[in-house]
């Protein structure tokens, strides 16, 4: 026991480097997309070339390119404003209403982030095709918006839950109205959690690739058009260029909704 | 004396679905006084004052302010304003914001609005803090921002729910005595709801005590404590050593008692009217009780006792006295002089009292 | 039955969001349970109850091969995942004394970006002109670039692996948190050793979370579409390409439907016994 304690102890001081290696080992995939995007050679590995820009300047001419950001952008503003909406709506009933099965609703409105994507994928197809809505970008706001609802449920019902009920009650003692409490008060203490509710939406949906895949039918969303592009060697170095584009954009709305869902809990905590 | 009545309420129930909160509640409000609703928790104070807010209605009786019903009246309409036990300041808004909150419908100019925000500030000692951020704030300066806000309005009746019972003692203490000053100086009628009796008693010019949706007594600070209507109020008010005797004779204003360990004594008789023979409860408060090496002089009952157990509270020493043959002991509570005799645990002693001292308390 | 104004108010609010769900989830895999029952000849559907389908997922080879696989490889991502992440939710429960919140948070950074991206960058990485073989090639290592690193399941087990890596830290973690530091000072107090305290106190206190991390990677890790698409070739396929073949060029949809609620049913099976198995060894360490 003495030689195996020995031997973990020391494996126990190397935990702070192992643990920054595994971190290395997270960021790796991200990192190199960038790194070849500059790299001037259409293949892409070891050692480097040269550095340009031309890849990313290429991007410009991508007519398809642009039509697919366009209904990536399209669909991910949409569903992100749909599921805030109703996200935010059954939070605060949950957290501030007694209504009969209030924990089921709760349930039901998380289960989307339990299922399988592939079964969510093919049922809403199989479903949408019956009903004759077909394969188009509306039916990927519905599936998008239904994936990113718990997301909003999860941050509303923690922002509501630290709401002070005081609030309220002391705007319409001051002689507000009800709404007028709601729109002086409750909406801008909870703001900074529905911004956070809108980039994540946002972002994920932008990002989302198997759902878009089976619905969105011939208006391709932006992942669904690089996955075209993945067969094409020639063409490799663009779609590295506009991943990087897309990387630094999904870390930088993540930032930003980070600092907003920080700044809701500083508001609400601190009425306590 | 005729008091202007600020508050009437009449008959006043209030049930949620068959809990009774509320029962039958008759109490009037004296325009310019501090009147403090006390008892323990879940006795229905609360309950009362937002009835009186209009964040609740009566389910059965009638509240009027100022003479004028406030049935069908919503909250945001009554003459009055309140002060939530966590003060509720909006947080997204500053000191001035906050205060100003309630003059958006007012029809004043910006600048007329800070400026009563500014004399308000003053009033309740937060000068210059029209800036600070509303997370920036300790929990009195919290307190102070929501009197102000509350008091800008100029409210009939000023409603304040525990508010103190977020602060730590030293502070309540010294918050105590500057909203007793600031209600003098504003001159409206104060409601405040609350469950420690010593907070209640130092500041008020009257109390309420409830309990159970009922309200037991109105009286004076003093009044309570030296003449509990019932036992109930007796000990919710300080400590009180209770003695279970039979009634002698009654004269009115005196009742001569028959009391187990002291003998027969005479007390005031409080409103008991009950007849000879009948039982009578006797409450006798802690520093009444004679506690000394001999026989008292000034007391018209004594009995030997012995000490059973002692608690220094600095100014006072409480002494647990054993009766024999009593389950309770009897407490009595001594100034703590230098020159007074102290006992050690196991002393035998005298103890007694005069029986002006004592007070009977109705049965219930 | 009479509802309060606060009851009545809630109600209202929490109606439409959960009808939207309803119907979004319930009345699709309601049809897709149908349509796993039913046969499809080219373009018509023919909606007789029959058990065809589910008999060609089990008695055909080439679908029992593919559910187990996934099965496999899902086992084979938990347990790399697991036992990858476990050191470093270790060091960040117990070592790092302030930020851990931004430690964590620098563990998920890269997860908010594009799966289908990592997945891709995976490919670049071990591609035979990829990263891995002409840096080693480079360094002087080898002479030929490796051909096995990619199109395989062993590609499909690293990639995945990699991508759940912070589901894996983060419960992991809370479970550690939660150890109430007292336990362990009293082993030390009794002169446990470090390892013993681990092996004793430690590592049975954290299994909740390590159950927890392995339900949240198995379970979807069966159901992976694009990770095998792009590095697994032929060897490394998983279900869902081929219930994504079956909505595509094969139009099967009835059989799609059957693979893919075949795999639910498997990996919920499969799910029940690691979870047994990981209550089992949490008792055996007790």
């Amino acid at each position: 026991m003495n030689r195996v304690a020995a031997v973990l102890s020391r494996v126990g001081r190397l935990l702070p480097a192992y643990a920054v290696l595994y971190i290395g080992f997270l960021y790796l995939p991200i990192l190199l997309l960038p790194l070849f995007s500059f790299n001037d050679s259409k293949v892409l590995g070891f050692p480097l070339t040269g550095f340009t820009t031309k890849w990313y300047a290429g991007l410009a001419e991508q007519t398809a390119l642009f039509s697919a950001l366009k209904n990536s952008l399209f669909v991910a503003v949409v569903s992100a404003v749909v599921a805030t909406s109703l996200g935010t709506l059954i939070s605060r009933a949950i957290s501030k209403h007694r209504y009969p099965l209030r924990r089921t609703s709760q349930t039901i409105v998380m289960a989307p982030l339990v299922m399988p994507e592939i079964i969510i994928a093919i049922s809403l197809l199989i479903v949408f095709l019956g009903i004759g809505l077909g394969t188009t970008l509306f039916t990927v706001i519905l599936a998008h918006s239904l994936l990113t609802i718990p997301f909003c449920v999860s941050i509303m019902t923690s922002a509501f839950g630290q709401f002070d009920d005081a609030l309220e009650e002391a705007a319409v003692d001051l002689g507000e109205t009800s709404w007028g409490a709601l729109r002086r008060v409750t909406l801008p203490v909870v703001a900074p959690g529905i911004i956070s509710c809108l980039l994540i939406s946002f972002t994920v949906s932008f990002d989302e690739f198997i759902l878009a895949f089976f619905l969105s039918g011939n208006s391709p969303t932006l992942p669904v058009y690089i996955w075209s592009q993945v067969r094409f060697p020639a063409k490799l170095p663009n779609v590295i260029a506009l991943g990087s584009l897309l990387i630094l954009v999904s870390i930088l709305f993540l930032l930003a909704a980070e600092r907003f869902r920080r700044r809701s809990e500083r508001f609400t905590t601190q009425a306590e | 004396m005729d008091h202007k009545i600020a508050v009437n309420i009449a008959n006043v129930s209030k049930s949620f679905g068959s809990f009774q909160a509320v029962r039958d509640v008759n109490l009037q409000l004296r325009q310019g006084e501090f009147f403090s609703l006390l008892g323990p928790s879940g006795c229905g104070k609360s309950t009362l004052l937002r009835m009186i807010a209009g964040f609740e209605d009566p389910s059965e009786g009638a509240i009027a302010i100022d003479g004028l019903p406030m049935e069908g009246t919503d909250a945001n309409h009554r003459p009055t304003n309140m002060v939530f036990q966590s003060y509720a300041i909006f947080p997204h808004l500053n000191v001035e914001e906050n205060i100003i909150f309630g003059l958006a419908r007012s029809g004043l100019s910006r600048a007329e609005k800070r400026e009563k925000a500014s004399d308000m500030l003053s009033k309740v000692g937060l000068e210059g803090l029209g800036r600070r951020g509303a997370h920036e704030l300790s929990g009195g300066q919290r307190q102070r921002v929501a009197l102000a806000r509350a008091l800008v309005l100029e409210p009939k009746v000023l409603l304040l729910d525990e508010p103190m019972s977020a602060l730590d003692k030293k502070l309540r203490e010294q918050m105590q005595m500057e909203l007793r000053a600031l209600q003098r100086s504003v001159g409206i009628t104060f409601l405040m709801v609350t469950h420690d009796q010593h907070e209640a008693m130092t500041i008020s010019d009257r109390c309420g005590v409830m309990f159970e949706g009922r309200l037991a007594q109105v009286a004076t600070p003093h009044e309570l404590y030296q003449k509990p209507n019932t036992k109930q109020v007796a000990d919710f008010i300080g400590g009180m050593n209770f003695f279970d005797g039979s009634i002698k004779a009654n004269g009115g204003e005196k009742l001569d008692v028959e009391l187990p360990w002291f003998g027969q004594v005479s007390v005031d008789a409080h409103g008991v009217s009950d007849g000879v023979g009948l039982p009578v409860t006797i409450g006798l408060r802690p520093e009444r009780v004679h506690v000394g090496s001999r026989r008292p002089d000034g007391a018209d009952v004594a009995v030997p006792a012995r000490v059973i157990d002692r608690a220094f509270y600095g100014e006072t020493i409480h002494y647990y006295l054993e009766l024999e043959g009593r389950a309770d002991p009897l407490i009595a509570s001594v100034t703590n002089f230098e020159r007074a005799d102290h006992f050690e645990v196991g002393d035998p002693v005298w103890s007694g009292f005069r029986g002006g001292a004592a007070v009977a308390l109705p049965r219930k | 039955m009479t509802l309060d104004k606060n009851a009545r108010l809630g109600l209202l609010l929490a109606t439409p969001t959960t009808l939207y769900v309803l119907l979004l989830i319930a009345a699709p895999v309601g049809m897709t349970i149908a349509y796993s029952f039913w046969t499809q000849d080219f373009v018509d559907v023919t909606r007789d109850f029959t058990w065809t389908n589910y008999r060609e997922v089990f008695s055909d080879p080439l679908y029992r091969t593919l559910i187990f696989r996934s099965v496999r490889i899902a086992a084979m991502v938990t347990l790399l995942t697991v036992l990858l992440a476990y050191p470093v939710a270790y060091h960040i429960a117990f070592n790092v004394r302030k930020n851990k919140a931004m430690w964590l948070f620098l563990v998920t950074i890269p997860f908010w970006t594009s799966y289908l991206l990592r997945v891709f960058s995976w490919k670049l990485i071990l591609a035979q002109n990829g990263v891995v073989n002409s840096t080693l090639l480079w360094l002087g290592v080898i002479d030929t670039p490796i051909d096995a690193l990619l199109y395989n399941s062993e590609a499909v087990i690293v990639t995945l692996a990699h991508a759940w890596a912070p589901f894996a830290i983060l419960p992991i973690f809370v479970s550690l948190e939660k150890i109430d530091r007292s336990f362990l000072e009293a082993a030390k107090d009794l002169g446990e050793g470090p390892v013993r305290s681990f092996l004793r106190v430690t590592l049975p206190l954290s299994i909740p979370g390590i159950i927890g991390a392995s339900m949240i990677i198995f379970i979807p890790t069966v159901g992976d579409y694009v990770t095998p698409a792009l590095v697994g070739g032929s060897d490394g396929a998983m279900v869902a390409n081929m219930i994504q073949v079956q909505f595509g060029k094969a139009n099967n949809w009835p059989l799609g439907a059957a693979l893919a609620l075949s795999a639910v049913v498997c990996v919920t099976a499969a799910a029940c016994c690691l979870v047994l198995g990981l209550k089992l060894i949490e008792r055996s360490l007790k």
